[in-house]
């Protein structure tokens, strides 16, 4: 499996690391807990399908990605640099 | 037997090799079957529980039967096929599971007991006493069945890995797959092309087929020369795809050296991993045996493999052969062998099939029974009229063919049955990107081939965007053969399934008998298919007979899951590189060698190695050398190298708003040139990390993380910087590797720095928490005065490449001092005596809270952890919170890992009341202290409790304490 990163090209599945899903970019807002802060830190879908999930270049660029792909057929749709707000 | 004029091994090179320690002689481009069958020696084996005499079944890397070992000593490979092993001078290969001689091995006793020993009987006999299952039945079990033997040391590291690329990747070097790399290639895509035996072309050089009017060898070399000359093509032979992984990432061995003559350096096998942009499975198709009684004496193979040793490498297995088919395959055959001068006779079982050339035809006839105790003599057959014997040496059977349909099922596809050739063919569009061409498909015959194999190019080549040059597609034999269903033959006797692994098809019928109905039960109730052949010959056979037991249609009954690896793969080839050094990478400081010069044992801090301590002379024991050290600080000076921990450099006018983020703790009012000591928490509240940060100036930094969590804290500082506060201007990069960075500690530690800085500090120009540039012996470095000992302290770096001169210098001017270089034992007692906390504290479950540092959580802003950490349950006066520990009663010992009960209470699950994470002793204090921690800590401190460690059988009774066991004021590290 490869994932294409924005800045290095395609490059293996094996110089990135998972976080999970895209919304863990989402932080909320306020300093006491909430259930806001339960769902960002501990609530998240597990979709069968296509998803959008944050992904590490480590062993690369370092660059934060938002990937684009199927949890079923594990293609890769495309990824986008997280700082720039997966835009 | 040899035939002359046939076959394209190289007769002007003779190769002499050793099979069971007998010298044989073949020819280059022989395999050991070749060339074992050229010298009339037709026992190449033992089966894998009864012990019978078995011999070649097929020519390529399907084979179930004659497996052997090849070479010597640890480098000895088990389970080798011998239709896969080329020969070569000094090739020294052994016959496998058998005691004694290959030909009276003593197991085949085995045989007579067949009766008992069908499927399941070691499950329903070896039940009692439970005891004897490890210690008994298994060892015996073992030692009487199986296949090769282990060897008991490591093998050589002989091996390689390798990466590749190409737009379009070609799997089987047959007509099909020669075709699908001319067209890529000569379109403008990079290829590579796998084949797996040693030469290209597939069936073409086993079937005396012509091509566009030549014979299929010339034309595949004249091919050959096509794709070389388009510069376009790696061409791989004797390389095996072995799995389809995600993204078209395909697994391949190739043999490099393995057949032939040892060749210094060069590596036995390469484990390949190629990525390719689209590609075409060109895989072909495998014959399959019949299951009639007595199906498995040497001399009994199959039809196609005779093709292939009669015209690829000179060889009648049989002088009096017979062909026992359901198809027109076998007809192939008889053709050839009389070409060559071979008597063939065919047994058709399908009634009014005439003969095509100067052969007999026994048409509607079955095989029912052969004789003949190391090699076949005869067999008996039945047709219409009665039973008749028949004499013969050799037996080929065609049950027809299996697409090799594994790597389009290795991503979970599943493959589809197809009435018209009773076989199973690939799924469409099972892998996006893998196009099939060729007998993979269904289609069999050549001119299919060569037509589907410019096809699966051209869809490939469309996607990629290439611009087609499709080349003219030769002319071939359009004939794909007509095939009966016949999957298994009555008669009396065992009718072999899977040769492999002793599987008849009365193990099938009865595993169906006893509920064990569906096809993956089936396997492992019987192990059919779960041999090295993974069942490539016996698969689809034993599941119709399942089909025909259960009373439901093939279709229904469905196959087992294809799984990679496609062939056997050695795991020291996969792993290649990685014995030894080459496990994992070592990170050595600068001071490695100075360390390791004084006899220092290296630990492990993750990939970092660090001096545990360094002994004196005459010092026998650990405990010693670190007692010492811990007593040289404490007294006067030490020196320890602490380039390990993570050293990050931050800069960027919104670097303090970074930090305020990162850390609990305030450091947006941290003055230039001075440290301060920050908490990180994880976002769910928990501790990650701490260290000490040094403004160095306006808007920069320099963090240190613990050596243990570098990488996840460089991470997370990633993710904050870029996912979270993207708009922060804000940059940092890890300089571990650049700074040099020692530890200078004990009260005459100013002492001896002022020896090698250009410009001599003081408390009032350099006290407790002070950072700046410094000059030592001229070079431009840093000074920190921080301490993880509690004594009087300093950190002193310099760029890596004084490192080395700077450790030695230290510790030479330590010792004049009275002090000297200490390791990481002296290092942990030293910490533990002050109640620092390491990674054993905070091993990520534990709050600041918990470590007594809910202080340090600053309400003036908002943190990484913040909210989480207001959580009630995270805040409870009864969680297991960080306590000191020490031993009052008669074991004076404490151990890490142990666990703390109420003195009265038995020590179980239910009581545990806390657990211990460091300990040390402390010879400063005269005895052993600890840190733990304990339901409500801080609230038990002065109670005696009791210590358990179950694992090493040790109890004491512990006072539970304050964890800073020595200065607690702190007044020796600011003095």
């Amino acid at each position: 499996m490869q994932i294409p990163c924005p800045l290095c090209g395609n490059r293996d599945l094996r110089e990135f690391s998972i976080r999970g899903h895209a919304l863990g970019a989402k932080r909320p807002e306020g300093e006491t807990w909430s259930a806001d802060w339960d769902d960002f830190i501990h609530n998240r879908d597990n979709p069968a399908g296509r998803t959008e999930e944050l992904w590490f270049h480590g062993g690369g660029c370092s660059a934060w990605l938002i990937v684009d792909r199927d949890t079923v057929t594990h293609e890769v749709f495309g990824a986008k640099l997280a700082s720039e707000g997966g835009q | 037997m040899r035939l002359d004029g046939k076959g394209l091994i190289d007769r002007d090179t003779p190769v002499r090799f050793h099979f069971d320690g007998k010298a044989y002689e073949g020819f280059k481009g022989d395999t050991v079957a070749s060339a074992l069958l050229a010298n009339g020696v037709k026992l190449m084996g033992r089966s894998f529980k009864y012990h019978r005499p078995r011999g070649v079944m097929t020519a390529g890397s399907e084979e179930p039967n004659a497996l052997i070992q090849v070479g010597a000593g640890d480098a000895m490979l088990p389970n080798v096929r011998a239709t896969m092993q080329e020969i070569f001078t000094g090739l020294e290969t052994r016959s496998q599971n058998r005691l004694g001689p290959l030909d009276r091995d003593l197991m085949s006793v085995n045989d007579l007991l067949w009766p008992w020993l069908g499927a399941g009987f070691y499950y329903k006999t070896f039940m009692w006493p439970r005891a004897f299952w490890e210690k008994v039945y298994e060892p015996t079990i073992r030692r009487a069945a199986g296949l090769g033997r282990m060897t008991k040391g490591a093998p050589p590291d002989d091996s390689e890995r390798a990466f590749a690329f190409c737009d379009v990747l070609v799997i089987g070097g047959g007509p099909a797959g020669l075709m699908a790399a001319l067209t890529a290639a000569r379109s403008g895509a990079d290829v590579i092309l796998l084949e797996d035996s040693a030469d290209l072309g597939g069936r073409l050089l086993s079937d005396g087929e012509d091509i566009d009017g030549v014979p299929g060898s010339i034309w595949v070399q004249e091919i050959r020369d096509a794709l070389e000359e388009t510069g376009r093509v790696r061409i791989m032979t004797r390389t095996t795809a072995t799995g389809v992984y995600d993204g078209l990432t395909f697994g391949a061995v190739e043999r490099v050296g393995s057949h032939q003559s040892h060749i210094e350096d060069l590596p036995q096998e390469c484990f390949w991993r190629i990525q390719a942009g689209q590609a075409v499975l060109a895989a072909g198709a495998l014959e399959r045996p019949i299951a009639f009684p007595m199906n498995d004496r040497p001399g009994i193979m199959l039809a196609s493999a005779i093709r292939t040793y009669v015209n690829r490498y000179g060889v009648t297995p049989g002088e009096n052969v017979t062909l026992f088919t359901t198809n027109d395959e076998a007809h192939k055959t008889a053709l050839e062998l009389v070409d060559a001068g071979i008597k063939a006779t065919v047994l058709d079982s399908r009634p009014g099939v005439s003969p095509r050339g100067d052969y007999r035809v026994i048409d509607g006839a079955q095989v029912i029974g052969t004789k003949g105790r190391r090699a076949l003599t005869g067999i008996t057959y039945r047709t219409a009229s009665g039973t008749h014997d028949l004499e013969t040496d050799c037996l080929g059977m065609s049950g027809g063919w299996n697409p090799s349909v594994h790597l389009i099922c290795h991503l979970g596809a599943r493959p589809v049955w197809n009435d018209a050739i009773h076989a199973f063919v690939p799924a469409e569009n099972a892998v996006k990107g893998l196009h099939i061409a060729g007998a993979c498909t269904g289609a069999f015959s050549t001119a299919d081939a060569l037509a589907q194999g410019v096809e699966a190019a051209s869809t490939a080549l469309k996607t990629l965007g290439k611009r087609l040059r499709k080349p003219d597609i030769p002319k071939a034999s359009d004939e794909a053969g007509t095939t009966s269903a016949l999957w298994s033959v009555e008669g009396k006797g065992r009718a072999w399934l899977d040769f492999a692994n002793d599987v008849t098809t009365k193990d099938v019928r009865q595993s169906a008998r006893e509920g064990f109905k569906s096809v993956e039960h089936m396997k492992r109730y019987t192990t059919q298919g779960m041999a090295p052949d993974q069942g490539k010959s016996s698969n689809i056979g034993a599941l119709a007979v399942l089909a025909d037991a259960t009373g439901r249609g093939i279709p229904e009954t469905g196959t087992t899951t294809y799984r990679p690896p496609f062939t056997p793969v050695a795991l020291g080839t996969m792993a290649a590189g990685a014995q030894g050094k080459g496990f994992a990478p070592e990170r050595l400081t600068t001071s490695h060698k100075a360390v390791t010069a004084r006899g220092a044992p290296m630990i492990e801090a993750g990939l970092w190695y660090r001096p545990s301590y360094l002994p004196a002379p005459g010092e026998s024991h650990w405990r010693q050398s670190c007692d010492r050290e811990v007593n040289m600080v404490r007294n006067a000076v030490g020196v320890v190298d602490v380039s390990t921990l993570g050293k990050i450099e931050i800069m960027g006018k919104d670097a303090r708003a970074f930090l305020d983020f990162l850390y609990t703790n305030m450091f947006s009012t941290l003055k230039p040139g001075r440290v301060r000591y920050g908490l990180m928490l994880r976002e769910d509240g928990h501790v990650m990390d701490d260290g000490t940060t040094a403004c160095l100036g306006e808007n920069h930094y320099v963090m240190t993380t613990t050596t243990a969590a570098a990488g996840q804290v460089m991470a997370h500082m990633e993710f904050v910087s870029q996912v979270l506060r993207p708009d922060w201007d804000v940059r940092f990069v890890s300089v571990t590797e650049q700074w040099a960075q020692f530890s200078v500690a004990g009260p005459r530690a100013r002492d001896l720095l002022n020896g090698v800085l250009n410009d001599p500090i003081s408390d009032e120009t350099f006290p407790f928490m002070q950072c700046g540039t410094a000059r030592i012996h001229g070079i431009d470095g840093r000074l920190f005065r921080i301490s993880f000992s509690g004594e009087h302290a300093y950190e002193v770096a310099v760029p890596s490449t004084y490192g080395d001169a700077l450790y030695r210098d230290l510790v030479a001017r330590a010792e004049a001092l009275g002090g000297g270089g200490y390791g990481m034992e002296a290092l942990n007692v030293l910490r533990i005596e002050k109640g620092f906390i390491t990674h054993s504290e905070i091993h990520g479950r534990v709050t600041a809270f918990d470590t007594g540092m809910q202080g340090m959580l600053s309400k003036k802003k908002d943190f990484i952890g913040k909210a989480a950490a207001t959580r009630p349950g995270l805040l409870e006066e009864d969680r297991e919170r960080l306590i000191g520990l020490r031993p009052v009663g008669a074991v004076k010992e404490l151990t890490a890992g142990a666990h703390l009960f109420e003195q009265d209470a038995e020590a179980t699950r239910v009581n545990d009341l806390g657990y211990i994470t460091s300990v040390g002793y402390s010879p400063t204090l005269g005895h052993f202290i600890g840190l733990g921690f304990l339901r409500g800590g801080p609230s038990r401190i002065g109670h005696h409790m009791k210590m358990v460690d179950h694992l090493r059988g040790v109890t004491a009774e512990v006072e539970i304490c304050d964890p800073v066991f020595f200065d607690p004021e702190g007044g020796r590290a600011r003095g």
